[in-house]
């Protein structure tokens, strides 16, 4: 069994499915933070059977949560102060949300424009669905930028 | 300030209140001729489309106002790399409301966010091509009388095609409406469009035949295979005569069905059926004009 010690201040992200931590990582921009993460794959879940778990040492204001909510909403999140979970966040999916996906259809103004902020806008709230606001193509929960049909 | 981005921009109320007005100029085109004196439509066509922008521009002319723009990227300040949010702001100065034809997806919404002055989506790339439709729904209402109440068979390219996309979304806000969708497999009807019909409990069928559905259709909605929306020619030359409407298959339909064709035709549509009463194609492009008329007046609130 692997140990990763506490972190005083920060997020504990659980229940990831498994493999798609590095993705999280990535959209939450955690390499561009000034922060201390530790990345567990592959671990045992009785809920899961296999999951990943982030642990992220930052100020408590410092994550974007609409980013984890549109990735997968059923991660749980463990806020972390003084070295304790004091709170279990409730991930909502966001209304519009801007330059976490890259629009990937190649007839999209964004491809040629680069200047023009990616903007997503939720459009079936129960699917998890959001369609690019200029051309609509869509991308779902865990999607990530793969190419889906409109 | 209002814009034209999507068909569904206006409610049905606002879209029977443009219908009506477009009804009118067709009845009285003299009370109108004047109408846009002193003001300017600019077109900006940043990919060729004579129909749509000589519609535009003989709409402006038929109100009085003048009209200046560009029909081709090439001839634009985009060949340089002007962002299309920096030509609007120009244009806007120029102009008093703009009717922009762009290849990319979401052009004329990027437009819209930075403009002073009404913009139309003029067609952005396979996404929306809002006047065609309301085109298309004034020529169904003026000639059926109704916009309810009827089955539609679209046939053709329905995976790129636009107008069809856009046609849809619209006839789905009246009552009663049934789509026969007629296809090959590769050009078959997103799938978004069907989850969305189903959602709706809208009747709706998929089917390859044009002989097998003739009889059962009110309206017939012929599109062309576009060649500028495939990447790749082989599959572009397998599918484009795909579907002839022809004089054998007119003498299945009904008598009062009606042929709707977003225009250009190249070969799905025989021009031994040109003639017959129920060919309505060439009689859409002057509706376009009608409404494109009243969408001006409109959007320019001179009405």
């Amino acid at each position: 069994m692997l140990n990763v010690g506490k972190i005083e201040e920060g997020y504990v992200l659980d229940h990831i499915e498994a493999g798609q931590s590095l993705e999280l990582y990535k959209h939450l921009g955690l390499a561009d933070m000034d922060c201390t993460v530790a990345m567990i794959q592959n671990a045992k879940s009785s809920k899961m059977g296999r999951k990943d778990i982030l642990k992220v040492e930052c100020g408590i204001e410092e994550l974007n949560m609409d980013v984890l909510a549109v990735i997968n909403h059923n991660i749980t999140v463990n806020v972390v102060k003084d070295g304790e979970i004091v709170e279990k966040k409730e991930l909502t999916l966001p209304k519009q949300i801007k330059n976490v996906f890259k629009c990937t259809n190649p007839r999209c103004i964004t491809s040629i424009e680069q200047e023009l902020p990616h903007i997503f806008i939720l459009a079936d709230e129960d699917k998890g669905i959001y369609r690019c606001k200029y051309c609509e193509e869509k991308v779902g929960k865990g999607d990530g930028s793969k190419k889906k049909n409109r | 300030m209002r814009h034209l981005m999507s068909p569904l921009d206006f409610t049905t109320e606002e879209l029977d209140r443009l219908f009506d007005l477009a009804g009118d100029i067709e009845r009285n085109p003299g009370k109108y001729s004047h109408i846009c004196q002193g003001k300017q439509l600019a077109t900006c066509f940043y990919e060729p489309s004579t129909r749509t922008r000589l519609s535009f521009e003989s709409a402006m002319l038929s109100l009085g106002g003048e009209v200046l723009g560009f029909s081709e990227a090439s001839s634009s300040s985009a060949s340089k790399g002007e962002s299309v949010s920096d030509t609007i702001r120009i244009i806007s100065c120029y102009a008093d409301i703009c009717a922009m034809r762009h290849p990319k997806e979401g052009a004329p919404m990027v437009a819209m966010q930075h403009s002073s002055i009404p913009v139309i989506n003029a067609g952005d790339g396979g996404h929306q091509h809002p006047t065609q439709t309301l085109t298309d729904l004034l020529t169904i209402r003026s000639l059926k009388g109704r916009l309810n109440n009827f089955t539609i068979g679209l046939c053709g390219d329905l995976k790129f095609g636009r107008t069809v996309h856009s046609l849809i979304n619209a006839l789905i806000r009246y009552d009663n409406i049934k789509f026969i969708f007629i296809s090959p497999e590769e050009l078959r009807i997103p799938e978004y469009i069907t989850e969305k019909l189903k959602e709706l409990n809208i009747d709706y069928e998929e089917v390859i035949s044009l002989d097998d559905v003739m009889p059962k259709l009110d309206l017939l909605y012929m599109t062309r295979v576009q060649r500028e929306r495939f990447f790749n020619e082989e599959d572009y030359i397998r599918l484009k005569d795909f579907y002839i409407l022809n004089k054998a298959k007119m003498a299945k339909a009904k008598d009062d069905m009606l042929v709707l064709h977003p225009l250009p035709r190249v070969n799905e549509i025989s021009v031994e059926v040109d003639d017959d009463p129920r060919a309505v194609y060439f009689k859409q492009a002057l509706y376009g004009k009608y409404v494109r008329m009243a969408l001006i007046i409109t959007l320019l609130e001179l009405n």
